[in-house]
């Protein structure tokens, strides 16, 4: 594979197996930062052990994986920690939201798990609650709001550390279109405007219509179509 | 859809009869609309006379002459190129999306690469109506809404075929 110059994040030769079942066999993968790339493909082709390595979250069996300019595959866990803390922001379809926490608190989390103060946290929690419209909702709990609304509220919490990249695992799968293109448009407005990367993994093509570009992923080998055609 | 194309598929497999192409042609894709024998000759002339097919024998019988055809590596050449590009995004296209799959699983390319292609030529347009109702005015969205979903309705067929593509080989090879 070509490194295409700029990129942000690369993957390459990727392979993992879960036991006898093969998940990644040679995937390759690159992102520009400020860039929105569409991981798409059948359920079970390893889309999402793509994105999970991909965030560090899983470990490769072999391969390489360079986040600017750093091997992710040669850092402890501690430093991937810090590096999905600090660089990275993460929406997945369910379950996200701790339901004891306000939804301002929730967004703040990430802020202060890396230390800062709750006054501080909050301010800048509620002006990315803000911009993805749901700053009414602060005082609220998980349960107390809508699907769409929950959904958004932890897309501001994916952005609220500055993210250079955003990984999204089927961000809109449990949203009707009307919410789901909404989450879409103001998750990739946001983005972009903060030039952070969106790794984006669905399997919706209006979803995947938000992305500058797609990567299909078949049997654990990736394809990436622009680079085809 | 090219009955041209189609037809020069089918010859891939080896040389045939005007008549054998008709029978395949309307066994595989022409369930309600046979093929007329005056198209089968009027395409094979045309094919002919582009150097995509031969002359590969005639039998004089009691009738008119029959002319057995087969493909030239110009015809092989052009179906890869035809199998190859994607077609335009536009509804109701997937007799011809079938046409293609069909015919490479027949001639043993991969027709998991022309899903693949033609997906990504959907997404494109996807991607451009979706960029224009972002900054359009609400009947700038109803309108790229309308054909999204169009667009969208294919797609689901093409992800469904891709996941078929093992028994459809089976069935259409069989």
């Amino acid at each position: 594979m070509t490194i295409p110059a700029g990129s942000l994040l690369v993957a390459q030769d990727l392979r993992k197996a879960y036991g006898p079942t093969t998940a990644l066999d040679g995937a390759e993968f690159s992102i520009h930062p400020g860039e929105v790339v569409a991981v798409m493909g059948p359920s079970g082709s390893g889309k999402s052990t793509l994105l999970h390595c991909l965030a560090g979250i899983v470990m490769p069996d072999s391969g390489s994986i360079t986040y600017a300019g750093r091997e992710v595959t040669a850092m402890s866990d501690a430093e991937r920690s810090a590096l999905r803390r600090s660089e990275f922001g993460f929406v997945f379809q369910f379950g996200q939201l701790v339901p004891e926490l306000t939804c301002v608190e929730n967004v703040a989390l990430p802020l202060r798990l890396n230390g800062s103060s709750r006054k501080e946290a909050e301010r800048t929690a509620l002006a990315w609650m803000e911009r993805l419209e749901v700053d009414d909702l602060r005082k609220k709990r998980p349960g107390e709001v809508s699907g769409g609304q929950g959904q958004r509220v932890a897309v501001a919490r994916s952005l609220v550390t500055n993210p250079r990249v955003v990984f999204a695992d089927e961000p809109t799968g449990a949203l009707d279109s009307f919410n789901g293109e909404r989450v879409m448009e103001l998750l990739t407005d946001a983005a972009r405007s903060a030039n952070a990367a969106v790794v984006l993994v669905t399997h919706e093509a209006r979803v995947a219509a938000y992305s500058d570009r797609e990567i299909v992923v078949r049997d654990g080998r990736s394809r990436d179509m622009e680079r085809v055609i | 859809m090219s009955i041209g194309h189609t037809l020069l598929g089918l010859l891939e497999s080896g040389p045939r009869h005007g008549y054998d192409l008709k029978r395949a042609f309307d066994e595989k894709f022409g369930h309600d609309r046979p093929l007329h024998y005056g198209q089968v000759y009027s395409t094979m002339s045309r094919l002919l006379k582009n150097g995509l097919v031969e002359v590969d024998g005639i039998e004089a019988g009691g009738g008119p002459e029959r002319k057995r055809y087969a493909i030239t590596e110009a015809g092989i050449t052009d179906v890869a190129r035809w199998l190859a590009t994607p077609e335009k995004p536009e509804p109701y296209l997937q007799s011809t999306l079938y046409t293609k799959v069909v015919l490479a699983l027949l001639t043993h390319r991969d027709a998991g690469d022309i899903l693949d292609t033609q997906r990504s030529e959907h997404l494109r347009s996807m991607r451009i109506l979706t960029d224009r109702k972002r900054k359009g005015d609400l009947a700038d969205q109803l309108i790229c809404d309308h054909a999204l979903f169009h667009l969208e309705a294919d797609l689901r067929w093409l992800e469904l075929t891709a996941a078929r593509l093992d028994k459809l080989r089976e069935a259409v090879t069989r």
